[in-house]
């Protein structure tokens, strides 16, 4: 299972889209806990989670919408907003840190003239600070979707994120 | 796979399996960790399998692709088995190359190998580096060895067997005294005695009980659960399961970190796996236990690494953590009796059970026995995963092991323990790695992070990173941790930006201490630590922010300007070629100009400059 933050990956009208969340969400009605594991579902399938679309989950799972929308807010891989087709993250955990994340970052911000946080104007990448991926032996790194970018240095960005245009192709 | 129906079954699998690989002249692990991954191991394992096949040597050469071998800096790595012979940095041609003149010419392609700087030459025999030599695998000792996506070769390496001991031979008290007598403890971070909770899980009466692997490793610079969760997910199912047994529990949930997609997936399929082969399941090995797990996902909050944070997440709760007593082993998950244990401490546990408590602490020191794995990063040469008996001295680690620090640069700091622990000096190289020698000094064992600084860290800088992050993940529930530690980063963001006073460092010690005494939970508890140990051990480099207006280590932006001394600049453009930000401008063979407003002060241009040129002040 992926669980990275894709773009609506599912496509359809939003009416389909909604019909789609409602039958998932349904599922989970009565099951103990199940709140996140159907809003990383509903992320899904719809990309982000806005509010007429907590209020859907809300409703299927009988819950208050407050308890859904405090659980969205809480959990920083949930989103509110549209999302880019592709989510470029810059790891700044220490290692990264210490190996030059902070420079990729600056890069980026230039490059994709956004702060770490936006959407790009073409929908095209939205860019996230990672807390830490793991990946701390091939510091500094980042991701686009879920493939690792080891060791990467302000210069090789270009040629990074060109074929992502085209989807990683 | 068909259900083993029995230890016989299962004992009768592992020698089938064992007899039939050992029939291969040759084993080559390919690494298949998150690391290797990244760098395209798919391709070398693809390029591998074609050149054997080719060859005609399938009859007589096994390819397993393993989980972390653990020298990440080196990826993508491989070792040819029976004599370990390591090649890192590979690429498809390399592997032809290895393919050709070890395998097939029976000479190794020593120029694919392992460098020391030290010796001056290459090292193909793992037992030879520094690396690999000093390690003793307990936890990881599957790690690089099995393919993590067979639950047949995790059987013939005496996978489950640990389990069928604990349900026919041992029983519960006896397992519970073994994981005592072993002196195991808590490898997240807190370091307590598995065994002592294991019992109070087992004495607590109720019908229903949970069993919990947190593998919610969010600690910046950690990969230590990732790289056991990825490479050797059979032995943490194994001893949950076997916990499970101990404690009562029919059912168990592995809370994994959304960031960790490979785990997930591979964990996943391990778990399918051994409910097909019915190791989970009713009725495991005719036994009549029951036991299955489910897979949990994160949703990117640090502080759901607390257990009762964990636990609320677990129930779809925002993960804030609760008051502790009652603790989860009294009323966890859904208010009944819960353990829980990270991933490393459990895939301690099969070990433990197979060869024994004594064999187990005969390793380590004083009240700290066993091996600890850490995520060696930061500015070292040999980054990686490794597993060394407690008691070994930090420099051991960083020098011998690490291979010391990149580039040729100075050591400067260590930082163990992530946001939670501390940062120590080349004062403190050699001193024990244990829980209590760590603590002593102000830092933590934690999770196992350790992270080597060199000279180009500002400690001041890197307190203000750790309070950001604590910052930014505290989850708001009570008032020190999330005004104090606001304020403690307002403070170290004065510091930094030059307006820093000295009434600053007393107020941010003070806070620091208060913090520390009065917050809910762990995270709050150990935030402060960062800072305290920066103060002191760190003291000049504070002065140097606040007095001086100064930052040693050229880190903080605010405190000094780069320019280019034009007598001295050839107008070679080196710098303006490598400048991130287009800051610098020139003509060729005419000196240049950086632009104080574009210039994001990275020091690229420095670095570049063979004639000295740029300067910083």
């Amino acid at each position: 299972m992926s669980t990275t933050q894709h773009a609506t990956t599912c496509t359809g009208t939003e009416e389909e889209l909604i019909d789609r969340i409602r039958t998932l969400a349904a599922n989970y009605k009565g099951k103990e806990g199940s709140l996140i594991q159907v809003l990383h579902m509903v992320q899904g399938v719809y990309g982000y989670l806005p509010l007429h679309i907590q209020q859907i989950v809300a409703e299927e799972l009988d819950l208050p919408l407050s308890t859904v929308s405090g659980v969205v807010s809480f959990y920083s891989f949930f989103a509110t907003k549209p999302r880019g087709r592709h989510t470029i993250r810059v790891c700044m955990g220490t290692a990264c840190y210490v190996r030059g994340g902070v420079s990729l970052v600056e890069s980026l911000e230039k490059s994709l003239g956004i702060q770490a946080g936006g959407t790009t104007s073409d929908g095209v990448f939205t860019f996230e600070i990672a807390r830490c991926i793991g990946s701390c032996g091939l510091a500094p790194a980042m991701t686009i979707d879920d493939t690792v970018y080891p060791e990467v240095k302000a210069a090789d960005l270009p040629g990074i994120l060109e074929p992502w245009y085209n989807d990683g192709k | 796979m068909n259900i083993i129906k029995n230890r016989d079954e299962l004992t009768k699998l592992r020698d089938t399996i064992k007899s039939q690989q050992s029939t291969y002249k040759n084993t080559i692990y390919v690494c298949g960790g998150a690391g290797c991954v990244s760098s395209h191991c798919d391709e070398i394992v693809k390029t591998l399998t074609k050149a054997v096949e080719d060859s005609g040597l399938s009859k007589d050469i096994r390819i397993v692709v393993t989980g972390c071998i653990g020298l990440c800096a080196y990826g993508p790595c491989l070792v040819v088995d029976p004599d370990g012979v390591f090649y890192g940095n590979l690429t498809p041609e390399k592997v032809l190359a290895i393919v050709d003149r070890h395998l097939k010419g029976g000479e190794i392609a020593k120029e694919f190998c392992y460098y020391d700087e030290d010796k001056g030459d290459y090292l193909p025999f793992m037992k030879d580096i520094g690396f690999f030599s000093e390690q003793v695998k307990i936890a990881l000792r599957n790690c690089g060895r099995v393919d993590f996506a067979s639950v047949e070769d995790y059987i013939a390496n005496d996978g489950y067997q640990a389990l069928a001991k604990v349900i026919m031979d041992m029983g519960r008290e006896k397992t519970v005294q073994e994981i005592l007598d072993s002196g195991l403890r808590g490898r997240g971070g807190a370091g307590f005695p598995t065994g002592i909770k294991w019992q109070a899980g087992m004495n607590q009466p109720g019908d229903q009980k949970y069993m919990i692997c947190n593998a919610d490793e969010g600690d910046p610079g950690a990969f230590m659960d990732r790289s056991v969760l990825e490479g050797d997910p059979h032995s943490v199912i194994e001893a949950m399961a076997i916990a499970g047994f101990v404690i009562g529990a029919n059912k168990g949930y592995v809370y994994v970190r959304a960031e960790y997609p490979i785990a997930v997936e591979r964990l996943g399929n391990a778990l399918d796996q051994a409910r097909a082969a019915g190791l989970l399941g009713t009725n495991i090995l005719g036994t009549g236990f029951e036991f299955d797990i489910e897979i949990r996902i994160g949703a990117g909050a640090f502080v759901c690494g607390e257990e009762t944070a964990l636990i609320n997440s677990i129930e779809g709760k925002r993960g804030e953590p609760r008051q502790k007593p009652p603790f989860p082993f009294q009323s966890g998950l859904w208010n009944v009796p819960t353990i829980i244990n990270n991933v490393e401490t459990l895939a301690n546990v099969p070990a433990i059970i197979l060869k024994g408590a004594a064999w187990f602490s005969s390793y380590g020191v004083g009240k700290s026995r066993g091996t600890k794995v850490f995520a060696l990063a930061g500015d070292i040469v040999n980054a990686g995963i490794i597993e060394i008996p407690m008691g070994m001295s930090l420099r051991n680690v960083i020098y011998k092991m690490g291979g010391g620090m990149k580039d040729g640069k100075a050591f400067k700091a260590v930082q163990s323990g992530g946001p939670s622990g501390g940062c120590l000096t080349s004062d403190h190289l050699d001193v024990s790695v244990d829980y209590e020698s760590l603590s002593a000094m102000g830092a933590i064992m934690g999770s196992g992070g350790l992270i080597a600084m060199d000279e180009n860290t500002c400690l001041v800088d890197t307190a203000r990173y750790f309070m950001e992050f604590v910052q930014d993940e505290s989850c708001g529930h009570c008032v020190p941790c999330r005004n104090g530690t606001k304020r403690m980063l307002e403070l170290l963001l004065k510091i930094t930006s030059g307006r820093g006073e000295m009434t600053d460092l007393d107020e941010l010690a003070d806070l620091a201490v208060t913090v520390g005494a009065t917050a809910m939970c762990g995270l709050g508890q150990t935030a402060p630590n960062p800072v305290l140990t920066t103060l002191k051990y760190f003291k000049d480099e504070y002065l140097a922010h606040v007095v001086d207006k100064k930052c040693p280590a050229h880190i903080c932006k605010a405190l000094g300007t780069y320019t280019i001394d034009p007598e001295k600049c050839r107008g070679c453009t080196a710098c303006a070629k490598k400048c991130p930000a287009d800051a610098i401008t020139g003509e060729v063979k005419k000196p240049h100009v950086i632009s104080l407003e574009k210039c994001i002060k990275c020091g690229a241009c420095m670095e570049a400059c063979k004639f000295d040129a740029v300067a910083y002040n």
